[in-house]
């Protein structure tokens, strides 16, 4: 069929039409609005952002690799524990931490009251976490476990055996480390770490919190405060180019990991830890844990038990839970089945040029929400603008907007965002439905749609299950583009914590928050179900 | 004692409660290649890695060049014990090239005596043109000589080879376990390989163990485990054969369903130590090549299967008893299933055990 060879392309089409619709703002006319910004605040922004990327990069390297080592290759009490307890932060959203940070060390919170009146003393002298630190500190402690799995996933297959090459060649342990099994795992720590500097690009909830102006909080402002979409896309076209960068250099770490076949682990014995060592190493693995984990999701209960006693209104409560649900819903639907015809797309009709559109069509999880929110209101306005023109001339009446301000503008930006996080799950279920399997079912008389139900879908069943609960969490953290592109009355969880954290409101915003953590902990369930097999 | 380069002197080791060798202990001469012998999970690789260091070891000790290096209660460092392995994945460096990996463990030299020896060795395994390609643009033989060229680097005392076979063709491997023979040898080292390929092992090995459940059956060259093997479990893993009931008539005959064996009962082993009395009852190991075709022996044998070979066929047959032997016949005398054919006994070497 013709439409399902065109179908990649057509998702290809999806991503890269905001990125050109932004990309073109570079050549339109430069406004007022936008030489103000260059003359006052975009020096600020490209300083706040290189020391965010540096900041975050340095720490969930040093935070990450150091955790992912001492739970892939020692034994210490605990290790079994602290090897899944530690991805446990990822259930967390950022901008979730941030406000628990900020409420609990903040100058009114409970760690500074407490020093005020233990010490009777004002602690001028406690740091600010309002600061640069703060933001760098409460990205790490979210952002770590994505270079921690890699690594450990690297470690894990050949940091052992590479240790062991190394001290067979004369280097003792702690030069072998540096010199042999660092650079083996490069290309997954380097994975891991592209990943966290796309995620410290494109975050918008942490920073806003802190007030940490960087490129996805100025396009927020500039189109809703200073109701420029010029400027806005002006400064997303910047924000694309950094980000373009880090594709580049992602893809190539992702090409050398091949080369670099992780073999077969063997169950090596573990290198046994005591003494003080194992001490340090289980009290710096335990307070990580306790910081990025336990301290947030408790004071987020206590909060939420707290705001819960006083006047609080459930049924607002439910129906931001209902707006995140059934829209996390649609757009996993949607998601999953654009994922599926792309799979069967390539699959029916591979070629090089197929390949190609569906690695363009995957890599929209790259663009930040706040730019893909700008991109896809362009040209939405614009065919928009077309389409009322059309029908008025045809029909003899104005219809007025049909798509802006509609879910489907919200639901295009989520399938491009969320495309590849559907697409890997969907597509290696696929890989495991050789041709030859086709062959044998038709030599048993199956055909057509009879190999479909009777052969595929049983096989691609949990592909597809996974790939949907991972978009439906995913949707439900969103914040940028849901807020951005949201019509008239769909405020989701997410909506509503920025709203309530941007007003200091830490109590009320707990409930929502520890339900957005609970659902999070799902895909990391789900994660660690599938490593055990 | 100082003419043993590795010694291992009732060594144990387990993990936990699974005990993965019992003691075991061998000799190895300076300049010689032994082999562990053994089919997987008897505790080959096991014995390889306590000798590398990798391991620790419950009891007993592991002497290398006149300096103990594993105790119950000590182990030195596996950097320390100057000990190349070859790992059976390889485990070569892909980020290095050839001549960076063959030159990774020559740290500690001036640059200008490490190139020299990365071109020695490249030269010895004959890999001079590929010195700046990278591991995965070289095919899998390869990749082996790669990784035997970075462990011979440093002039280790004891090269340990893992398996290193393994991921090759079954068709270089002979001819690659000949080349890897002659060039260990062109470096003076003392080897040892562990493998399950009785092929690799009798190609590359001046001595061989056979292994089986952590403990060394028998420590010997190839010829006398083939014809002189020390127990059942070596005469059933070393080569083909099978096993008739005889009675023994004297010192040197033994009567089976096929006539009388003269000859020396080099491994006629009798339980407990007792002399070889007259009329015990044992069991006689007949190899493929003790039978051989007679066409006008009276003694016949229906073919009840048969395997070409090439220049030889292997039948395999039944005598009037019902029991089965093999024979290995020269590849012109095809004969059916079912046919009878004439053979007749040779057996130079006669195996027997209680």
């Amino acid at each position: 069929m013709f439409i399902g060879r065109l179908f990649p392309f057509f998702v290809a089409g999806l991503v890269l039409a905001p990125v050109g619709a932004i990309l073109s703002s570079l050549f339109s006319p430069t406004g007022e609005i936008w030489s103000h910004l260059v003359e006052s605040t975009l020096p600020q922004l490209l300083i706040n952002t290189l020391w965010l990327s540096v900041g975050v990069v340095a720490g969930t390297a040093v935070v990450g690799i150091s955790l992912a080592w001492f739970t892939a290759v020692f034994e210490f009490p605990g290790r079994r524990f602290f090897s899944w307890a530690l991805l446990l932060p990822m259930a967390i959203p950022a901008y979730v931490s941030a406000f628990v940070a900020l409420g609990v060390f903040d100058f009114t919170g409970p760690i500074q009251t407490f020093l005020r009146s233990w010490l009777n003393s004002d602690v001028s002298w406690f740091p600010d976490i309002r600061g640069r630190m703060g933001v760098i500190i409460v990205m790490t402690l979210a952002f770590y476990p994505y270079v921690y799995l890699l690594a450990r996933n690297a470690f894990l297959s050949q940091g052992k055996r590479s240790l062991e090459v190394a001290q067979s060649l004369g280097f003792d342990r702690r030069h072998g480390f540096f010199k042999v099994v660092l650079p083996m795992a490069r290309p997954w720590i380097a994975g891991g770490l592209m990943l966290v500097l796309m995620e410290s690009l494109a975050d918008f909830g942490t920073v806003a919190v802190f007030n940490y102006n960087t490129f996805t909080t100025a396009i927020y402002k500039a189109w809703f405060s200073m109701f420029s979409l010029q400027a806005a896309s002006q400064l997303a076209s910047v924000l694309i180019v950094l980000v373009f960068v880090v594709i580049v250099v992602e893809q190539r770490f992702r090409s050398r990991m091949r080369f670099a076949e992780a073999r077969k682990s063997e169950r090596a014995q573990r290198i046994p830890l005591t003494g003080w060592r194992c001490g340090l190493l289980v009290a710096f693995a335990l307070s990580i844990f306790l910081l990025a984990f336990v301290l947030p999701l408790v004071q987020l209960i206590v909060w939420s038990a707290r705001a819960y006693s006083q006047d609080f209104d459930i049924e607002r409560y439910l129906e931001f839970l209902w707006h995140s649900l059934s829209l996390s819903g649609m757009a996993a639907t949607l998601i999953c089945l654009v994922a599926l015809f792309v799979v069967y797309g390539v699959r029916r009709y591979p070629g090089v040029l197929a390949h190609l559109a569906v690695r363009v069509a995957t890599l929209g999880y790259a663009l930040p929400g706040a730019v893909l929110a700008i991109g896809v209101y362009v040209p939405l306005t614009w065919l928009d603008g077309q389409l009322s023109e059309w029908m008025s001339q045809r029909l003899g009446f104005e219809t007025g907007q049909l798509i802006q301000g509609t879910l489907f503008t919200m639901l295009i930006a989520y399938l491009i965002r969320f495309m590849a996080v559907s697409h890997f799950p969907i597509d290696s279920a696929m890989q495991r439905i050789t041709h030859s399997i086709d062959e044998a079912a038709m030599s048993f008389g199956l055909k057509g749609w009879s190999i479909i139900t009777k052969v595929h879908i049983p096989i691609l069943r949990s592909g597809i299950f996974t790939a949907a609960t991972l978009v439906f969490i995913d949707v439900m953290k969103e914040m940028p583009i849901t807020l951005m592109t949201r019509p008239f009355g769909w405020d989701t969880l997410a909506v509503r914590i920025y709203e309530l954290t941007s007003e200091g409101q830490w109590e009320q915003a707990a409930l929502p928050a520890v339900t957005l953590v609970s659902a999070g902990l799902v895909p990391i369930f789900l994660m660690m179900q599938q490593t055990e097999k | 004692m100082d003419t043993f380069l590795l010694q291992l002197n009732h060594v144990r080791q387990a993990y936990g409660q699974q005990v993965v060798i019992h003691d075991l202990s061998l000799q190895l001469k300076k300049g010689s290649i032994g082999c562990l012998l053994g089919s997987s999970g008897c505790g080959k690789t096991t014995v390889l890695r306590c000798v590398a260091g990798f391991e620790t070891i419950s009891a007993g000790e592991i002497w290398l060049n006149g300096e103990c290096v594993s105790r119950a209660d000590f182990s030195l460092p596996p950097e320390r014990r100057r000990v190349g392995m070859v790992f059976q994945d390889y485990a070569l460096f892909p980020h290095l090239t050839v001549a960076e990996n063959i030159g990774f463990g020559l740290h500690r030299q001036a640059a200008a005596a490490r190139q020299s020896r990365v071109e020695e060795l490249m030269m010895v395994v004959g890999l001079s043109e590929v010195s700046a390609q990278y591991p995965h643009q070289l095919s899998g033989g390869q990749q082996q000589r790669v990784a035997l060229a970075r462990a011979l680097a440093p002039k280790p005392e004891l090269l340990l080879l893992d398996e290193p076979f393994s991921n090759l063709d079954v068709s270089l491997r002979e001819y690659l376990s000949q080349e890897v023979r002659e060039i260990i040898k062109s470096q003076g080292t003392t080897a040892i390989l562990v493998t399950h390929d009785q092929a690799e092992a009798f190609a590359i090995a001046d001595e061989i163990g056979v292994m089986h459940r952590g403990e060394i059956q028998q420590w010997d060259t190839a010829f006398n485990l083939y014809h002189r093997p020390a127990n059942r479990l070596v005469a059933d893993f070393i080569g083909q054969g099978a096993f008739l009931p005889g009675r023994v008539l004297s010192d040197t005959r033994i009567e089976i369903e096929m006539g009388v064996l003269n000859g020396e009962f080099s491994s006629l082993r009798i339980a407990g130590g007792e002399p070889n009395r007259k009329d015990n009852q044992v069991d006689v190991l007949l190899r493929p090549d003790d039978i051989v075709y007679d066409a006008i022996s009276e003694l016949r044998a229906e073919v009840v299967q048969k395997a070409f070979r090439g220049a030889e066929i292997l039948y395999t047959l039944s005598l009037a008893s019902g029991a089965r032997v093999l024979s290995l016949v020269p590849s012109h005398h095809d004969h059916a299933l079912g046919d009878k054919i004439g053979i007749r006994l040779e057996a130079d070497h006669v195996v027997a055990f209680r």
